[in-house]
């Protein structure tokens, strides 16, 4: 046999037929809905007279637009209410576990598949979200699907699809002192742009890759789509292994021994073929920080905000000057005089316990800028309980910030927490887009490190001279 | 179900941008509604309106001589970022049939099928000298034919490129109709056909339910 990629072993574990031309009746292990992508689709269920096929593949929370503030109150948002009622509604009549707002497993759908053991090597994964990529950071065949989708996989537990392209990006050497996950990821689309892995799946290798935690492969995962690609896959080894062992859906006793042989089997062959590939050194990358509204507008904290006079293609100097109006920032102005109102950590990008962790490390015993207003919203009851065991809510709360409840929060400013026009955000999360975090907000994405300590200083500092 | 699509005509405005994201197509406030429908409304919302609701001047949907446009005409990775479908539905409720760009980010181009919603993908120097025609004449009215796979730009003196269009003709009003340089355009058998049919993907995926089944019978004994 030729040797295979990961993408093409998972692949053809999960083909139920295939046509000719390539087009696949590809089963789905698990589907993960929420709150504001499935009412249409539920509804069209009930049109069409249809049942849900498999409820127990199926997994639901409420994590886009929910409050993160006293959830004891109810909400204020009427629509809002009305999308997690329905969600309710939604589950109870078709026979869906949801995690509701009271359920002490709620949290983002990202951040929760894993954590629960439901996430695991070798799987398809699906949910109506493009940053369901996360999952890949277990070997899992994970992408983002649209609601016409979500029904479809409602009512056959399959999807229709053709085979992707494969995309190998290689980083290799010891990352320094205060560069992380997310400053790979970043500088990553800073290479190949926002379109960059349109229509691949990318596979993350290197011994960089492979020294990272579960944690840490899933904030570099997770941004795979904002390179384009359908998926981000990483191979699986002890390290998924033992963050697996023991979660609440994962197999037990020998049955987990057997799964495991089973996942090791599921690395890419020696010789493999990929379509494309790049290679990274990691040793090369600083912090980064994006300037732009688009993840591809990166540069180094000791850059400068570029120049659009000087880019080469008409394009890219065009989208450069309407980025910068949009971002009230001048060519050329250093990163690190740039000042900042917000700081928001958290999103399925950068909200687990160790991203939590490496932002408290920076504050502690710091005080945030009075100019800054700054949030800590983790990404589930779960991380929420044991940083509060840990002391860490002590530590951001000490500092001047403010310690939320678990959901989305101003990754994407559904619920209340939304940026004001013409305030500057340090985020950790994963979009910059214009008006991402409220209308005329403006968002530089960071690493939890960064933004923490932004909060502190009131404009962005190299962390690595902290 | 999506209404078929098989041809349409109709006038062209051009959105001269690159990297459209769907936050900006419909920005998530609007994300709230439980129906499919009534989201044109909000479509380019922060782009069209002002922060007090009132149409933003110098944003080109809002120009009285591009009102009854049904083709976009836009940049490079159109509908990148999040998988939500209320892009393409807010696209296509608002009146758009059809949309033109070099590139689509993956998500959105899919989800376009699923609505009845034509992404088109022609070649980056095609497209910008239909941003410019768009932009300067009027009414640049443009033909896409989805069974031959083609564009057809109006008539006229003046596009010399592309091949001329045999049939074409001037419309009743002296106007130029399409008949002008046409361009083949690429597009998946499958959702093609899907498309042309306004076919229900469930119903047909549903003809392998046996298979379906019996799938599922061998990964529950693995
Ligand atoms: S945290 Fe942000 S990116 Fe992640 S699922 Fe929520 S809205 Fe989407």
């Amino acid at each position: 046999m030729p040797p295979k990629t990961m993408y093409e072993k998972v692949w053809d574990q999960h083909v139920v037929k295939e046509m000719p031309d390539g087009l696949t009746v590809l089963y789905i292990d698990v589907h993960l809905i929420h709150e504001v992508t499935s009412p249409q689709a539920f509804e069209g269920l009930r049109t069409a007279g249809r049942k849900l096929r498999r409820p127990d593949l199926t997994y639901a929370t409420m994590d886009h637009n929910v409050p993160t503030t006293d959830r004891s109150l109810p909400m204020t948002d009427e629509i809002a209410r009305l999308q997690v009622d329905m969600l309710a509604r939604n589950c109870a009549e078709f026979g869906v576990p949801l995690y509701d707002l009271d359920s002490p497993r709620n949290g983002i759908v990202h951040v929760i598949g894993p954590e629960l053991g439901i996430t695991q090597p070798g799987r398809t994964m699906v949910c109506g979200d493009s940053h369901t990529s996360t999952h890949g950071a277990f070997g899992a065949l994970a992408f983002g699907i649209g609601t016409s989708e979500v029904e479809h996989v409602m009512a056959t537990q399959c999807l229709l699809q053709k085979r992707s392209r494969t995309f190998e990006i290689r980083v290799d050497g010891v990352l320094c002192e205060g560069v992380t996950a997310k400053d790979i990821i970043l500088n990553i689309i800073r290479r190949t742009g926002t379109a960059g892995g349109t229509g691949t799946v990318i596979e993350y290798a290197g011994s960089t890759i492979r020294g990272l935690s579960m944690d840490e492969r899933m904030t570099i995962c997770n941004m795979s789509i904002e390179l384009g690609a359908r998926a981000g896959l990483i191979a699986p080894d002890d390290t998924t292994f033992e963050y697996l062992a023991g979660r609440e859906f994962a197999p037990e006793g020998e049955a987990f021994d057997r799964a495991v042989a089973e996942w090791r089997t599921l690395a890419t062959d020696d010789g493999a073929e990929f379509d494309e590939r790049l290679a990274l050194k990691a040793d090369e990358i600083v912090p980064q920080v994006s300037w732009g509204t688009n993840p591809g507008m990166v540069t180094d904290v000791t850059g400068v905000v570029p120049d659009p006079a000087r880019m080469d293609s008409e394009n890219d100097r065009r989208a450069a000057e309407k980025a910068l109006s949009y971002m009230a920032l001048e060519p050329n102005t250093s990163i690190t005089e740039i000042e900042i109102d917000r700081v928001f950590i958290g999103s399925c990008t950068n909200s687990r316990l160790s991203d939590l962790r490496a932002a408290a490390d920076v504050i502690k015993g710091r005080r945030v800028s009075p100019r800054v207003t700054a949030l800590v919203v983790p990404g589930s009851h779960a991380v929420k309980r044991q940083a509060e065991a840990e002391g860490l809510d002590r530590v951001f709360l000490e500092a001047g910030f403010e310690w939320r409840e678990a959901g989305c929060s101003m990754c994407l400013g559904m619920n209340p927490d939304i940026l004001q026009p013409g305030e500057r955000c340090a985020s950790t999360s994963n979009r910059n887009f214009e008006g991402r975090q409220g209308r005329n907000g403006r968002t530089h994405l960071v690493s939890p490190a960064m933004a923490a300590a932004a909060a502190v200083a009131g404009h962005f500092v190299d962390v690595r001279d902290w | 179900m999506a209404e078929p699509f098989t041809t349409h005509t109709g006038l062209a405005v051009p959105l001269d941008r690159i990297n459209v994201d769907t936050d900006q197509i419909i920005p998530k406030q609007f994300l709230k509604r439980i129906e499919r429908t009534g989201f044109g409304q909000f479509l380019f919302y922060d782009w069209r309106f002002t922060g007090d609701g009132l149409p933003a001047r110098g944003f080109v949907l809002n120009e009285d001589r591009y009102r009854d446009a049904t083709i976009l005409v836009t940049g490079d990775n159109f509908g990148c970022g999040s998988s939500r479908e209320h892009a393409p539905w807010a696209l296509q409720d608002y009146g758009f049939r059809v949309i033109i760009a070099p590139s689509f980010a993956d998500i959105f181009y899919n989800n376009c099928f699923k609505n009845g919603l034509l992404p088109v993908v022609l070649p980056g120097d095609t497209v910008r000298r239909m941003l410019r025609n768009a932009a300067e004449q009027y009414p640049y009215s443009v033909s896409v034919d989805l069974e031959r796979q083609v564009v057809i730009e109006p008539g006229g003196p003046s596009d010399p490129s592309g091949a001329p269009e045999p049939g074409g003709a001037t419309g009743p009003n002296g106007s130029p109709e399409p008949g002008g340089p046409s361009h083949r355009f690429e597009v998946d058998p499958f959702l093609k056909h899907f498309i042309q049919e306004g076919l229900d993907e469930i119903g047909w995926t549903l003809q392998f339910e046996d298979d379906i089944a019996a799938y599922e019978r061998t990964r529950s004994t693995g």
